[in-house]
């Protein structure tokens, strides 16, 4: 919303400058987005008095002047027709720049052909201050000798523009801005008069409201006679400054008042209404000619301003061409009504107009201002020009000034909620700037806001009144008191997870990402098991770009695109994280906490030939880090082919705590889903459920358990197994150290063969065993019995074979 | 009995000449062996009789003994030579690189969530979450925007497609909807903030349709604006590591607060970077008030009892202001470049009392 100072001068009686007024308003919440001061930019400019004008001796245009300035007296060589001896005119000392021209004059006094000239007399237009008739700014003599050229101009008028936030659309209008002001401490509300309508007979066109939901009062006034054409310059410069464009006298008065009192009017040209004016819902199949020149199909939820030939207007959205007033119009009919903000943008939204109007109404219009509009514009227009002004004619029920229900304050409350302390009368002498109505019940006051308020309904609405145009720098400054018993961690266990595993990644060589919750449909549907099992729940209905438009069920379609972009740029080996939501389904117990990484392998090669070679058992160890992180030792999980389809079937596997529950995938990603991604393999890559692990409860002692060290030395022995190709290695592994858990502490794969002296299709796998005595040192019978219920176990389990 | 002063002369000659361990061992052999010189006289002590025994045998010990000296001092000058020598072939050229290390880094706006988790956690806020997904009634209702309220608009709410009762689930366009959460799940006192994923349909030189938020909720008897101001001022401290802030509150209008209000804090600007705190400019950094009472009324809380603030702040900004990143579109790129310039090591853990950074 943009308005000039002046223009709120009109209805605020102050003694406050531009900054004040600035001072005001942020105290009062109205947020100034931009200022612009003519009287800053045209600083350098100042009156001064020409008092002589002699011709240039080698030039027949140019004449010289002799200029008393506020630097002096000054010879200046001007080319205007107009400059003359006794002119006061604007002068530009060396050096200014001259905004119409888009330079600056030279610092030192320039030659024109031989004559020196010590600075610029300047045409209104060169300080983009207006039009000018024949050269320079030829202006009255009552401006002193060294006065703002500005002020002389009348460009000096500040535009500010702020943001109206949704809560207040009363100011919309320059009024309410300035009552706001006032209740502020910058003046006194003092709004121009509206004189009322002394209409000389019956207004001949009748209106009616068919529809009194969506449009509950329709006024209007018809001016015979009149004669549209440009309005006053006044009214323009005021239009011009806020960035609209003049059109005719009967247009800039609805588009003045819309600003000066937040009131949209509309105006017809009587002579093209047929009948009576109808306020009512729109019809299936009726379509508009609007007045941007476009055809809107309307509908039955539109409101629809109508007469005997059809849709004329869209009630509080934009009028209709056919009844459109024109230079030749002579009879008006102006509509003051009020129509319903939720239609109102509902219809905007449909047909896609924006307008002062609806923006005004779907915010929500003073329902009380119907016949002051009337009035203003009648007030308007007949100044400018002749016209016979009839009575005004009302459709539907005019609105008290009072919002119709009182808000119960409780003047305790602003202490309460704000910590402000604030004397009961000077609370009541905001009230009453505000134009609120208060009835003082001692604890409680009833209050009726305006009817241009529709934001006070209860106390803590009163109290934003109050503390706001006290000031918000009356605040008390309270550090927030310790929570009563102690300060506790604030983190919950699986935010501690998130912590501790993306803190272990680092530390493993992988650089933390955080990429898009959601992705393309196409490439989610490769990991959510196909375009069947994605379902439809996880479609972005509006998405901001047409490859984003699904949440994602993983974030390694996500991960694998980055560290592509990142090897296309030449990086080597890339190694990328993410500890962040996938998506399930729509529902809020859907959404999963995951931490999944990759790795491109492509590390520079080592000259001593042992590159770390990335595989799907590195990225293993990352997995079981991070587990360990954890405290869940790996022993706990099990090791079983993936059930995802993006894993590749043979090199990747997915962690289970029992059977069913799955808690990681690992291993490779799928060549035929790196392929459809775009993306170059073999990708490494690892997906951690982290609510697929049970939370560990948090002990309320802190102790740890006692530790027991072993007196014993352990023994250590190697045993190999043949198996077929097929038995995995942890099979054989789990069969030995289950053999006697009381006594094996650990058996670990340390060699793998097949070739010569193992049968085809067989494999040789051999391990150690830690025997950890407890109690007595072992004696030889003890450990070979030991080794032979190790060989049982084994070929029970696995059918492995003790290799001789 | 020349022939002990002769043989020890040849002996130490012997002994001394040996250039390596194995002829001092031969030397050792020839003098100490079971058959050498020295213990072929020591035999002969057995057929003396008791004088010449007592006579000879301290002088033949005295013998044995400064022969095996010799070979010991020898030895141990030989082996230390030999070290040498092996020490001296075994060098490395060990400005030969190690093997391959990668150096991972934490993303920023993820250390920022912990910076600001430790200065609200000392002040006794848990660190509450939320869905990304959201119904209307949390992002919005429970929130005191009606619908087809005007604010609704501004908000730019990404959707997803209608289920088949033509419900359209928003993506949380403000981590707001925790607050309801919190109160409808629990009760006062509350104090939580609330960091996550929040979502817009916006994306220009300074929007992103993801960024991200932190909510901030108190809710307890007696608590007013004036702790609201204290408390973020509190933070702002803590957070930009400054002893004193120039802050400054302006009414504003959010449909969930009433009193609302906008916070600005004074900065400088030098060259590419901004001190916060104090300065000549002002900058708003986040959005607050005092907790709206049809927003306690739709979580069953009752506004006469209990009141309480509301904040939220964008963390990415945040994060910018104080890291110095100039644009927020690489935040979400995975660039391996961005992570390591603008991330931090793993093992720096924001605490209050370690140093935020």
């Amino acid at each position: 919303m943009k308005f000039t100072l002046s223009w709120l001068e009109d209805h605020l009686a102050t003694r406050a400058g531009l900054d004040e007024i600035l001072g005001y308003m942020l105290q009062a919440g109205l947020e100034v987005e931009h200022v612009d001061n003519p009287a800053e930019r045209l600083a350098p400019f100042t009156i001064a008095k020409v008092t002589a004008a002699e011709p240039h001796p080698d030039a027949d245009r140019l004449r010289v002047c002799t200029v008393e300035t506020v630097d002096g007296t000054k010879q200046i060589v001007c080319g205007a027709p107009n400059a003359r001896a006794g002119m006061t005119a604007v002068y530009a000392p060396l050096g200014a720049y001259i905004p119409g021209l888009d330079f600056a004059l030279d610092k030192k006094p320039r030659k024109i052909r031989g004559v020196e000239s010590h600075g610029m007399l300047c045409s209104a237009k060169e300080l983009e201050a207006g039009e000018d008739h024949d050269g320079i700014a030829d202006l009255p003599d009552k401006w002193k000798l060294g006065e703002p050229a500005a002020k002389a101009l009348g460009a000096g008028d500040p535009v500010i523009d702020f943001e109206v936030t949704p809560n207040r659309p009363d100011w919309l209008g320059v009024v309410g801005i300035a009552r706001d002001l006032a209740a502020a401490g910058a003046g006194r509300f003092d709004p121009k008069e509206i004189k009322p309508i002394s209409g000389g007979y019956d207004c001949p066109i009748e209106v009616k409201l068919e529809a009194p939901e969506a449009c509950p009062v329709f006024g209007g006034v018809l001016i015979r006679g009149v004669k549209n054409g440009p309005s006053p310059d006044w009214l323009q410069a005021r239009l011009k400054a806020i960035g609209l464009t003049p059109k005719s006298l009967l247009v800039d008065v609805t588009n003045y008042i819309s600003y000066d009192r937040a009131r949209p009017l509309h105006v017809y040209d009587a002579d093209k209404l047929r009948g009576a004016v109808v306020a009512r819902l729109g019809k299936k199949g009726e379509t508009l000619l609007a007045l941007d020149g476009k055809t809107y199909d309307l509908s039955e939820d539109m409101c629809v301003i109508g007469d005997d030939s059809g849709a004329i207007g869209l009630g509080g959205v934009m009028g209709g061409e056919s009844t459109a007033v024109t230079d030749e119009t002579v009879n008006v009919f102006i509509e003051s009504a009020w129509f319903d903000p939720m239609r109102t943008a509902r219809t905007g939204r449909a047909t896609g107009i924006i307008s002062d109007a609806r923006y005004r109404f779907e915010r929500g219009v003073d329902p009380a201002s119907v016949m002051d509009g009337l009035a203003q514009a009648v007030q308007l227009i007949t100044t400018e020009t002749e016209g016979d002004v009839s009575h005004p004619v009302v459709a539907g029920d005019l609105v008290d000034p009072y919002r119709p229900e009182k808000a119960t304050f409780k003047p305790a409350d602003l202490k309460r909620l704000t910590g402000i302390e604030l004397k009961p009368a000077d609370m009541k002498r905001i009230l009453k700037d505000l134009a609120f109505d208060v009835e003082d019940a001692g604890d409680a006051w009833y209050v009726r806001a305006p009817a241009h308020r529709f934001d006070i309904e209860q106390s803590a609405d009163i109290v934003e009144e109050l503390a706001r145009l006290h000031g918000y720098q009356h605040l008390p400054q309270t550090s927030l008191p310790a929570p009563a018993g102690g300060v506790r961690a604030s983190l919950t266990p699986m935010q501690q997870r998130v912590r501790t595993a993306r803190r272990v990644l680092a530390g493993r060589g992988y650089l933390e990402a955080v990429t898009w919750s959601f992705m393309a449909r196409a490439d989610a549907a490769l990991f959510a098991g196909g375009e069947n099992a994605l379902g439809t729940d996880l479609l972005v209905d509006n998405p901001v770009a047409s490859d984003l438009d699904c949440m994602r069920p993983s974030m390694l379609a996500n991960l694998a695109k980055a560290a592509q972009r990142a090897s296309d740029r030449g990086e080597a080996e890339v190694r990328l994280f993410e500890a962040g939501p996938l998506y399930r389904g729509d529902g809020p117990k859907d959404q999963r906490t995951a931490v999944s990484g990759l790795v491109r392998p492509g590390a520079p090669r080592n000259w001593q030939g042992r590159a770390n070679e990335v595989d799907a058992y590195a990225v293993k160890a990352d997995v079981f880090a991070v587990l360990e992180a954890f405290d869940q030792p790996g022993s706990r999980f099990q090791i079983m082919a993936p059930n995802q389809d993006h894993w590749h079937p043979g090199q990747a596997a997915s962690v289970r705590l029992g059977p069913k529950t799955t808690i990681a995938h690992f291993g490779a990603l799928h060549p035929r889903v790196l392929r459809a991604l775009d993306v170059d393999g073999p990708v490494y890559a690892f997906e951690l459920n982290l609510n697929a692990l049970p939370v560990m409860k948090v002990k309320a002692l802190k102790t740890k358990p006692v530790l027991e060290l072993a007196d014993l030395t352990p023994i250590r022995r190697d045993l190999a197994f043949v198996v077929d190709e097929a038995v995995p290695a942890g099979d054989l592994v789990s069969a030995a150290g289950g053999a006697d858990k009381s006594l094996i502490g650990s058996a670990e794969v340390f060699d793998v063969y097949r070739g010569p002296g193992v049968e085809e299709g067989k494999k040789s796998i051999a391990f150690e065993i830690l025997i950890q005595p407890s109690g007595e040192a072992l004696k030889d019978q003890d450990i070979d019995a030991l080794m032979d219920k190790v060989v049982a176990a084994v070929a029970k389990k696995t059918g492995g074979v003790l290799r001789g | 009995m020349s022939d002990i002063a002769e043989i020890e002369t040849e002996a130490l000659a012997a002994i001394k000449a040996a250039g390596d361990l194995d002829t001092l061992d031969k030397v050792r052999v020839a003098e100490l062996g079971r058959n050498g010189r020295v213990s072929g006289l020591m035999k002969t002590l057995g057929g003396m009789s008791p004088e010449e025994r007592q006579e000879m045998g301290p002088k033949l010990n005295a013998l044995k003994d400064r022969v095996g000296e010799a070979v010991a001092e020898r030895k141990a000058v030989l082996e230390d030579a030999a070290l040498d020598e092996q020490v001296a072939k075994e060098k490395l050229d060990l400005t030969l690189p190690h093997p391959p290390e990668s150096y991972g880094r934490l993303h920023p706006v993820m250390q920022v969530f912990e910076e600001v988790a430790a200065i609200f956690g000392n002040m006794g806020f848990a660190v509450a979450e939320g869905p990304d997904i959201e119904d209307d009634w949390h992002n919005f209702t429970a929130l005191n925007f009606p619908p087809g309220h005007p604010a609704r608009e501004d908000h730019d709410t990404i959707f997803l497609a209608p289920d088949a009762a033509g419900e359209r689930k928003v993506l949380r366009t403000h981590t707001s909807p925790v607050q309801i959460r919190t109160m409808t799940e629990g009760a006062p006192p509350i104090r939580i903030i609330a960091p996550g994923r929040v979502f817009r349909n916006d994306w220009d030189a300074t929007h992103t349709p993801m960024f991200h938020q932190v909510e901030g909720l108190v809710v307890e008897k007696g608590v007013h604006m004036g702790h609201l101001k204290g408390c973020l001022i509190d933070f702002v401290k803590a957070f930009f590591e400054v002893d004193e802030v120039e802050a400054r509150f302006r009414p504003h209008f959010f449909p969930f607060t009433e009193p609302s209000a906008e916070m600005d804090v004074k900065y400088t600007k030098k060259g590419d970077s901004i001190e916060v705190g104090a300065g000549d400019q002002w900058m708003e950094i986040l959005g607050s008030g005092m907790v709206h009472p049809n927003v306690l009324r739709n979580c069953g809380i009752d506004p006469d009892e209990y009141q309480g603030f509301a904040f939220g702040m964008g963390v990415d900004r945040l994060a910018m202001l104080k890291y110095g990143m100039p644009d927020l579109r690489p935040y979400f790129e995975g660039d391996p470049r961005w992570i390591r310039h603008y991330g931090f090591k793993p093992w720096t853990t924001p605490s209050l009392s370690g140093g935020l950074s």
